[in-house]
């Protein structure tokens, strides 16, 4: 086994609303979309028009720029509307679902004498290649590169974030099944980060003997110890030309699924999280689901904010969207869209902050329930030496955006941006005191180095 | 709260697009956000904030400052008293000093807000809080004598060319108020330095002491540093010299605040210290022993006490937008001011304030040395890279 890594920097915001560890079933809609704008980087072309009958696991559309790149319904049914937003940008694809799913059916495989191009070719005809992500870039993987290694983070050290050991507990076998099938696809460079001491997250047990234990590693500390990029760069960091893969503990399920069944099933649980869900809870989804068939009924509160996912990368969402592909959680937190009366000035007893400039830090185990209200106005960048507080990394997080403000290529490379995805900034922007974008500017370094490298 | 929430919300519209004072939105919105903290939200990027922003980093700096200005209130009226041979009651110390010490803080305030406000609305940025750092700092920086009209001079040039032209708070390469004291130092050197540290307004029918000197002990240090006063009076501030200088107690109440809160960078203080302490006792080494009075011979940690040494370091040094801003780059800036001022002291009698200058020219090369840094640790990752390959 690896040895454990001790991560110091990073911070956990602790808010209320953690899931108990009960499983719940949503409802089925009748109603599913999906969304090409889940899907980082692509650009969709339709193969279905409305009207048309598709099956669960066939493609809808596919990337103009890799056609073999193919999004899959997870449901079957009738296509009932492409809804289109601006210059006619495809923004979803609804499907009217049938009672009862019928899937597309792919081979049922003996994993233990699967090869490589055959592994490649049943992710691509079903749709569910999308499910590999590739660093550097954090974009969707490329089926003709091999990559130096594929990485899976074990647990989620994000804000509220699902157990993975609770939430894919019925599902060990396929988890296994899909661990085998990545091993194959990483030539047997598969690597696992569990917590070191198994308090949440996938247990060495549960991974059944699939990852040799060479490859197994132990991150001990605060949030971003969970994210896969801290992972990667304590292991074994991305070099200049290197391309890693990464995947998500949950689509790694619906890879096992995907060999065992030979169905594309996209059913996932997710953790209903916040201080405005009445009570927090696991709830089994289908992909694609109506939000409003989870979060119905569920609020404690009216004006709030649905968000797909956690509160430092998650998207803003609504009753009325869909769930993504990619989604394991959903927070509702408040709106915070008061003003406050020299909010600045007071003692701040009840006011989280990672300085100790208000008097919160007295009370270090206190749980929040934050809102989204933004604590100031967006400023110059004054205060140094924040950002380095929660970055684990061996990057200087502020010469890094510098670098990319400027659009100096060399620069942002010799500074590490390979390494790095929005997630593993975010909680650098939530500590800023001069309210900066990190996120959006190290998206925008990410697409300028990926279009110009 | 209702009714000033009433107010701005009456108000606003005028000051939007297209209203009578369109043009004057930055500095509505100045005050708005004074007393209302902005009702935004996130819409990108991560959905929760921390609960600092700038004007609670600058609040807490101006508490920090609290114990050095009380101090330096009650400093003036004491050493006024004492000029004149007079025993007081501390209130009466005190009350002196807040009646001059007050109208020097209003102009610094009015003066450099001024600016700030004409700046943002001709430019059409907010109005950045900065300057309420700045405002109270130059004040303190100030002897108690100085002309009203010296510190709108001073508080406009620090808006002006310490900051403004360069784009406003977090632009700025030097600190804007130090940037204002060096100007009125080399531009008034006659209000700025010889005897003018106590204020002689008359006392009814009494004469100044015999043997008053109104010599900082800067000043009885280039002469003779045996003179000095006693350690324990530097440390406490009993002593003449810039409004809130003369206490190293107070500075270190404002340190233990800024360290505590995280505002101030402990690494700055730190490093400054030990680089005045190395600097001061290398000096003791190399002290002739043929001139026993020369000023190589003053123990090294009495240069922790005199003069703005430690109001430099705790609230000058640190400034973040003028400071390094690698973390290993803070630790070579600091202890370079430590040494420089020593060295400045000790070898260039002319200008007994060398903190000041120190700081200033270490905010000149803290670019170079962050450069310095981040070079270096581009070299490490790379030298990384090469071992994995290898």
């Amino acid at each position: 086994m690896g040895k454990t890594i001790n991560i110091r920097r990073g911070y956990d915001i602790r808010l209320v609303g953690e899931a108990e560890k009960v499983l719940q079933e949503a409802p089925f809609s009748d109603l599913f979309a999906v969304k090409p704008a889940d899907f980082p980087a692509i650009t969709p072309k339709l193969l279905v028009a409305p009207g048309d009958e598709v099956m669960a696991g066939q493609a809808l559309f596919y990337d103009k720029d890799r056609p073999n790149l193919r999004f899959p319904s997870p449901v079957s049914g009738e296509v009932a509307e492409i809804v289109r937003g601006e210059k006619r940008r495809i923004l979803e694809v609804r499907i009217l679902a049938d009672r009862e799913v019928r899937y597309l059916e792919f081979p049922r495989a003996d994993l233990a004498r699967l090869d490589r191009a055959s592994v490649i070719q049943q992710l691509l005809d079903s749709g569910c290649w999308q499910y590999l992500r590739q660093r550097p870039f954090s974009i969707i993987a490329d089926p003709v590169d091999v990559p130096k290694a594929i990485f899976i983070s074990g647990f989620d050290s994000a804000p509220l974030a699902p157990d993975w050991g609770f939430a894919l507990a019925a599902e060990r076998e396929n988890l296994q099944a899909g661990l085998q099938v990545l091993r194959i696809l990483a030539n047997g460079n598969l690597h696992v980060g569990l917590r070191s001491d198994e308090s949440s997250g996938l247990r060495e047990v549960d991974l059944g003997g699939i990852v040799p234990p060479e490859n197994i590693h132990r991150f001990r500390g605060p949030h971003p110890a969970g994210n896969v990029g801290v992972h990667i760069h304590h292991i074994d960091p991305i070099q200049p030309g290197e391309k890693v893969w990464t995947i998500n503990a949950q689509d790694a399920v619906i890879l096992g699924r995907l060999f065992r069944e030979g169905r594309f099933r996209a059913d996932r649980v997710l953790a209903l999280t916040g201080g405005c869900v009445a009570k927090p809870r696991y709830v089994r989804v289908w992909t694609g689901q109506r939000m409003s068939d989870v979060v119905d009924g569920q609020l404690n509160a009216d004006h709030v904010r649905i968000i797909q996912g956690n509160v430092l990368t998650g998207k803003t969402s609504s009753a009325a969207d869909f769930v993504s592909f990619y989604t394991n959680q959903i927070t509702v937190i408040p709106e915070g869209d008061k003003p406050e009366f020299l909010g600045w000035l007071l003692p701040g007893f009840h006011k989280l902050s990672l300085s100790r400039t208000y008097f919160s830090w007295l009370w270090p185990k206190r749980r929040y329930n934050l809102d989204t209200n933004t604590h100031g106005e967006e400023r110059a960048f004054v205060m140094s030496g924040e950002y380095e507080k929660v970055l684990p990394m061996n990057i200087l997080p502020t010469y890094l955006l510098r670098a990319i403000l400027a659009r100096d290529v060399e620069r942002m490379e010799q500074l590490g941006i390979y390494e790095v995805a929005e997630e593993d900034f975010a909680l650098c922007e939530f500590v800023c005191t001069s309210k900066v974008p990190v996120q959006r500017i190290l998206a925008e370094g990410l697409e300028y180095m990926r279009k110009e490298g | 709260m209702k009714f000033l929430e009433d107010f701005f919300n009456k108000a606003r519209p005028n000051f939007q697009k297209g209203g009578k004072f369109e043009k004057l939105y930055p500095a509505f919105e100045a005050f708005e956000t004074f007393v209302f903290t902005p009702p935004h939200t996130t819409h990108d990027g991560v959905h929760v904030r921390d609960s600092i922003d700038l004007k609670r980093t600058m609040f807490t700096v101006i508490v920090a400052m609290i114990p050095t200005l009380l101090f330096g209130m009650w400093n003036v009226g004491y050493q006024h008293y004492q000029a004149y041979g007079l025993e007081m009651s501390h209130w009466d110390y005190f009350m002196f000093g807040f009646w001059k010490v007050l109208p020097i803080i209003v102009v610094s305030y009015a003066a450099g807000l001024g600016v700030e406000f004409i700046f943002s609305v001709l430019r059409g940025h907010s109005v950045s809080e900065g300057y309420l750092v700045s405002g109270l700092l130059i004040p303190l920086t100030m002897p108690v004598t100085v002309p009203l009209w010296m510190v709108a001079l001073g508080a406009i040039f620090c808006t002006l060319i310490g900051k403004e032209i360069f784009g406003g708070t977090g632009m700025n390469f030097m600190n804007p108020a130090l940037l204002a004291r060096a100007f009125l130092f080399f531009a008034f050197p006659a209000y700025m330095s010889g005897e003018i540290w106590t204020d002689l307004s008359p006392e009814g029918g009494r004469a100044l002491v015999d043997g008053y000197s109104g010599a900082t002990n800067l000043v009885v240090f280039d002469e003779n540093f045996r003179n000095l006063p006693s350690p324990a009076d530097m440390f406490w501030g009993f002593e003449q010299g810039s409004i809130g200088e003369t206490s190293v107690a107070a500075c270190l109440i404002g340190a233990l605040i800024l360290v505590v809160t995280g505002v101030g960078s402990w690494r700055i203080m730190l490093s400054c210290v030990l680089g005045a302490l190395f600097m001061g006792y290398l000096f003791n080494v190399l002290a002739p022993d043929s001139m026993p009075h020369h000023a190589m011979h003053t123990p090294g940690y009495y240069h922790l006490l005199m003069g703005s040494f430690a109001f430099g370091t705790v609230y000058m040094a640190t400034d973040p937008v003028s400071a390094a801003h690698t973390e290993k780059g803070k630790w070579v800036y600091g202890f370079l001011i430590g040494a420089f001022t020593v060295i400045l002291r000790v070898f260039n009698p002319a200008y007994p304030e060398a903190v000041m200058l120190s700081i200033l020219l270490m905010n000149v090369f803290a670019p170079v040395i962050d450069h310095l840094v981040v070079e270096q640790h581009i070299k490490s990752r790379l030298k990384k890279s090469k071992l994995s390959r290898a």
